[in-house]
């Protein structure tokens, strides 16, 4: 049996799994100053009565890193960074302890400039003496040659705790992005460690021995161990195990939205058969550009609990929350007052949440009968909008070749596929006013929870060679090593398979799980005087984010069909 | 985070799958360092900088500009098609106010392609530039419009185009046609009759540097320029003046293209020619994007630069002023010049000359014939040959035609239709219509 968990940040679900479905599901408060103990209760409720000895594989995700990003309770991070030519290497300034130093590598993995070690020492001694433990180094192209970068962490790691090297974090080309990833590792580092050691420890206790994986923002899982090396990958986890968890429900062979309706925010996903689309390069978090992986999500401030207001007699919906829905005591109108106006949702104080509806209703012009409609079918309109122009940006990401872009796939969802605590009540409405199916994820309310305990590991290698130079570097590796001329691209594609494996099983991956795909497979003459005298050979592959085997969840056929009237 | 001052979008399309020869200069390689240097930096995740990506020419975007033979499938590929769709998506975005300043990075160039098209030239097939700036004058109704070459070979496929164009300000600034392909080029070509002083060629001598390059652009081509008021700048951003490339001599760095850019304020920037793909290509790239949109670019530095072993020889500084000096002097001089071609009453001038499609290895005869016109560009009448046959006649009418030219251009195509050609064609731009015959 599997055990999924997402600590979200007003709930934190749970549910237990065997090969035939779900066992058991849990639903508790989290509580925001003590995410240990919001993972320790939901594990509790989910496991009474199971022999934990019975449990294979545990997966969690949390909000632990977001929020001390967010809130900005991390540790000082020391920053070594070797620029050579581009842009000022100073706009990508990380803090007070950020040191531009000698040392550069060209596009093709050349030195163009040596590292200084006595001024890298210096350095060095500077940060043990302000009491900086962890140091992140970057290079601009480190992913063509670490070899700075290696140097780099060998001088400074007898005074510090920590180091992080940027090669190590993607096969990705973006300096600064490597800089933001690279810092924001090793700035929760800390943190990240602590957590994951109790919690692994406490689950010891409690007789699991059971491998525990943690949660990426790619849709994809890690092992704890690995983890600790880069922690900065499971910041928003959570949106990405919602999105995971509606995979079962959808089919295969369509173009599929997922929404993730929240109380303030709405998710928006796109699966191509059954597969999450990835953002190109990174996620963007807050100040944070970085080469995270993460699924290509857009979100739009609507929610059950979005904020409700009239001016100049239009309605505004969201993006704030001002606490929970008049139903519950809050101080604003929201969707949910307006389900409950309408005795579709059964919960609350009924009273208070009409009055509120007649408020604005009233200001509008309409009964609150109306006015209820009018509000939730405002805030669908808003949310398909929103799906559209995602759906639009996504079409129009550039292509660099020709074959590409007369070949282009472009996106035609045909289906939406609704989750998240007021899924149920928005889903008929959406399915009044749009185009698409609109079907509700089965276990609408714990799909997080099951899109943890079935997600798979997941990881990427980019491979360079340059026959020219006689060299091959392969991304999230120091190493680097010799080829000779006649080195093709099917040497590339072994070299790459294998060190995708390797990852992937040092990362917790099982072997039945691993779907090796191609994401970049390009090679270019290198010329010199008009004669070919090398190779330029880059392949990429990936373990796509995806769902274990031998775990079976209802499927499309019995997810909630909601039809428009005109069907 | 980084903010651009300046809203600047670029067009990326390095044609990883399309190359003239494997080991051709114009080859799949050609950007691939650029797009290395580009990503790498992260320009753009920069705030103010958007990437779009090209719409594809069609063809009758093509015929506004040239008479292709026998037609213009045959002429271009889809990577054509797409990199004249890069140059008009960086147009339209301009006018349409969603930036404002762009760069289209495509290939392949277009430069040395002419209003005929019956081969390739120079690596050129069809006129990127040319294609998006009648594109965006039939769409916007946008007139005035400068084009300022800065490619080390001559751009004479866009001085063809434009010869007769007294809307359209050409300056190519190249490496003299004495030592360099296509061998043309001359400050004595300025234009038609009908445009006379509206093409200006400055031919550098080899091992012009950053300062003399400056020199001439700020003393010479900016009151120029100015003096002309045109509605949009349009860049032909060739990179093969730099030190390292392989086909030029000249001494030109990235720090001298950022601070050219900067100087003539393009709208649209187009990527022409540049072969030195690694030493040059990704540090003068850098340095003119960050130019356009705003950004600091004092530490975009080739890592060989040696400024010493680039430093302009004072006699190569002489001769630039002194070409500053003839180039001024032309263009004061331009409209007593027209008039003077007006002397002895012609109505019809006519020129004949071969052009070289070294691309393709044909050689083509022109017959051309304008009509002397003070009213508009004037109708013009293009008969060709090739060495391998193939008679054509191809007429155009200018888009601010005169009724007489109308008429003209309209009777030549009509009795064309009896002669001796395989195919006669009519470019009719104020009705914005092509037919073949
Ligand atoms: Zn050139
Ligand atoms: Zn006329």
């Amino acid at each position: 049996m599997i055990i999924g968990l997402d600590v979200g940040g007003t709930h934190t679900d749970a549910v237990l799994l065997d090969c035939r479905g779900v066992v058991e599901r849990a639903k508790v408060s989290t509580d925001e100053t003590d995410l240990f103990r919001s993972v320790l209760a939901g594990l509790d409720l989910i496991l009474e009565g199971t022999d934990p000895g019975c449990i294979t594989r545990i997966v969690l995700s949390t909000t632990l890193t977001t929020n001390a990003i967010v809130r900005n309770r991390v540790e000082p991070v020391g920053m070594i960074v070797c620029s050579g030519p581009g842009l000022d290497p100073e706009v990508h300034r990380t803090g007070p302890d950020y040191h531009v130093v000698a040392g550069a590598i060209d596009h093709r993995g050349r030195e163009i400039q040596p590292v200084d070690p006595d001024e890298i020492v210096a350095i060095a001694a500077g940060f043990r003496e302000r009491g900086i433990r962890q140091v992140a180094v970057v290079g601009k192209f480190s992913c063509r040659n670490p070899a700075h970068e290696v140097r780099i962490a060998e001088l400074v790691e007898p005074y510090v705790e920590r180091v992080f090297m940027g090669h190590r974090t993607s096969g990705h080309l973006s300096f600064p992005r490597r800089i933001a990833t690279t810092f924001l590792n090793a700035s929760v580092y800390p943190i990240h460690r602590a957590f994951f050691e109790a919690v692994g420890g406490a689950l010891r206790e409690k007789g699991l021995s059971a491998p525990v994986h943690i949660m990426k923002a790619d849709g994809g899982t890690m092992s704890l161990e690995a983890s600790i090396d880069a922690p900065g990958q499971t910041v928003l986890s959570g949106p990405a195990a919602s999105i995971m968890g509606a995979i079962p429900a959808a089919p295969a062979e369509e173009d599929v939205v997922v929404l993730d309706i929240g109380g303030t925010t709405t998710d928006i996903a796109i699966l191509v058969g059954g597969v999450p689309l990835l953002q190109p390069v990174g996620i963007a978090f807050g100040r944070f550009k970085t080469l995270i992986r993460s699924l290509q999500t857009s979100s739009i401030g609507i929610g059950g609990d979005s904020h409700i207001q009239v001016s100049d007699g239009q309605l505004a919906i969201g993006p704030d929350r001002c606490g929970p829905p008049r139903a519950f005591g809050g101080p604003e109108v929201t969707p949910t007052d307006a389900f409950v106006t309408l005795g579709e949702l059964n919960a609350g104080d009924a009273a208070r949440a009409t009055a509120g509806v007649t408020e604005i209703g009233e200001r509008l012009g309409l009964d609150e009968h109306a006015a209820a409609q009018t509000l939730i079918e405002t805030a669908c309109d808003r949310i398909l909008a929103a799906v559209d122009e995602m759906v639009e940006q996504v079409n129009a990401q550039p292509v660099y070749t020709i074959h590409e872009m007369l070949d282009g796939y472009r996106i035609r969802p045909t289906r939406l596929l609704v989750l998240g605590g007021p899924a149920e009540h928005f889903a008929p409405y959406l399915a009044a006013r749009s185009s698409m199916k609109v079907s509700l994820v089965p276990d609408w309310g714990v799909a997080n929870a099951i899109g943890a305990a079935m997600a798979r590991t997941t990881c990427e290698v980019s491979l360079v060679a340059d026959t020219e130079r006689g060299l091959v570097s392969v991304s999230n590796s120091d190493a680097q090593w010799r080829c000779d001329r006649h080195y093709t691209r099917v040497d590339a594609l072994r070299q790459a398979s294998e060190a995708l494996r390797n990852l992937a099983i040092e990362s917790g991956a099982d072997d039945e799980d691993m779907d090796l795909e191609l994401t970049e497979d390009i090679q270019f003459n290198i010329v010199n005087g008009f004669s070919t005298t090398g190779r330029n050979i880059r392949v990429s592959l990936q373990i796509k984010p995806g769902l274990i085997h031998g775990y079976r969840l209802p499927g499309s056929a019995s997810s909630r069909l909601f039809r428009s009237e005109g069907c | 985070m980084l903010k651009a001052p300046r809203k600047t979008g670029l067009v990326f399309f390095p044609a990883f799958d399309w190359a003239i020869s494997p080991t051709h200069p114009e080859r799949e390689e050609r950007l691939l360092y650029t797009q290395d240097q580009v990503f790498e930096e992260g320009i753009l995740d920069i705030e103010g900088i958007v990437e779009l990506r090209p719409e594809l020419a069609t063809i009758e975007d093509v015929q506004r500009v040239h008479f292709c033979v026998p037609d213009v499938e045959s002429a271009m590929t889809e990577s054509h098609f797409i990199s004249a769709g890069g140059a008009m998506t960086i147009g339209r975005a301009v006018l349409d106010g969603e930036i404002e300043r762009g760069f289209a990075l495509v290939r392949p160039p277009g430069h040395h392609a002419m209003r005929m098209v019956r081969g390739g030239r120079g690596f050129c097939q069809v006129n990127n530039e040319a294609i998006m700036i009648e594109a965006l004058r039939q769409r916007y109704g946008i007139r005035k419009v400068a084009i300022i070459d800065t490619d080390c070979h001559h751009g004479d496929g866009t001085q063809d185009i434009y010869w007769h164009d007294p809307d359209t300000l050409f300056i190519s600034l190249h490496q003299d046609g004495r030592t360099l392909y296509p061998g043309l080029g001359f400050p004595e070509e300025q234009g038609g009759p009908n445009a006379l002083g509206t093409t200006i060629n400055i031919p550098l001598p080899p091992n012009t540097s950053d300062a003399g390059y400056l020199e001439i652009v700020r003393d010479t081509v900016l009151p120029i320029l100015e003096e002309f008021e045109p509605e949009l700048i349009v860049n032909s951003a060739g990179q093969d003046n730099h030190y390292s490339d392989p086909l030029t001599n000249m001494n030109f760095t990235a720090q001298g293209y950022a601070e050219l850019t900067r100087l003539l304020k393009p709208h649209i920037a187009v990527l022409e020619g540049g072969y030195s793909i690694e030493g040059a290509l990704p540090y003068v790239n850098m340095g003119i994007i960050l130019s356009m949109a705003g950004v600091d670019y004092s530490h975009v530095i080739e890592p060989d630069l040696c400024p010493e072993s680039i430093a302009q020889p004072p006699e190569v500084t002489d001769y630039v002023r002194r070409l500053g000096e003839i180039t001024r002097r032309n263009w004061n001089e331009r409209h007593d010049r027209r008039a003077a071609l007006r002397a002895n009453g012609q109505t019809i001038l006519r020129r004949s000359r071969q052009v070289q499609y070294d691309t393709s290895g044909i050689l083509e005869r022109q017959e051309e014939a304008i009509r002397l016109c003070d009213d508009c560009g004037g109708a013009l009448r293009i008969e060709s040959v090739t060495d391998q046959g193939v008679p054509v006649l191809a007429i155009h009418i200018p888009p601010h035609a005169c009724d007489a030219c109308r008429q003209t251009g309209r009777d030549w195509f009509e009795q064309g239709k009896t002669g001796d050609f395989e195919q006669v064609f009519l470019q009719d731009r104020p009705n914005d219509r092509f037919e073949v015959a």
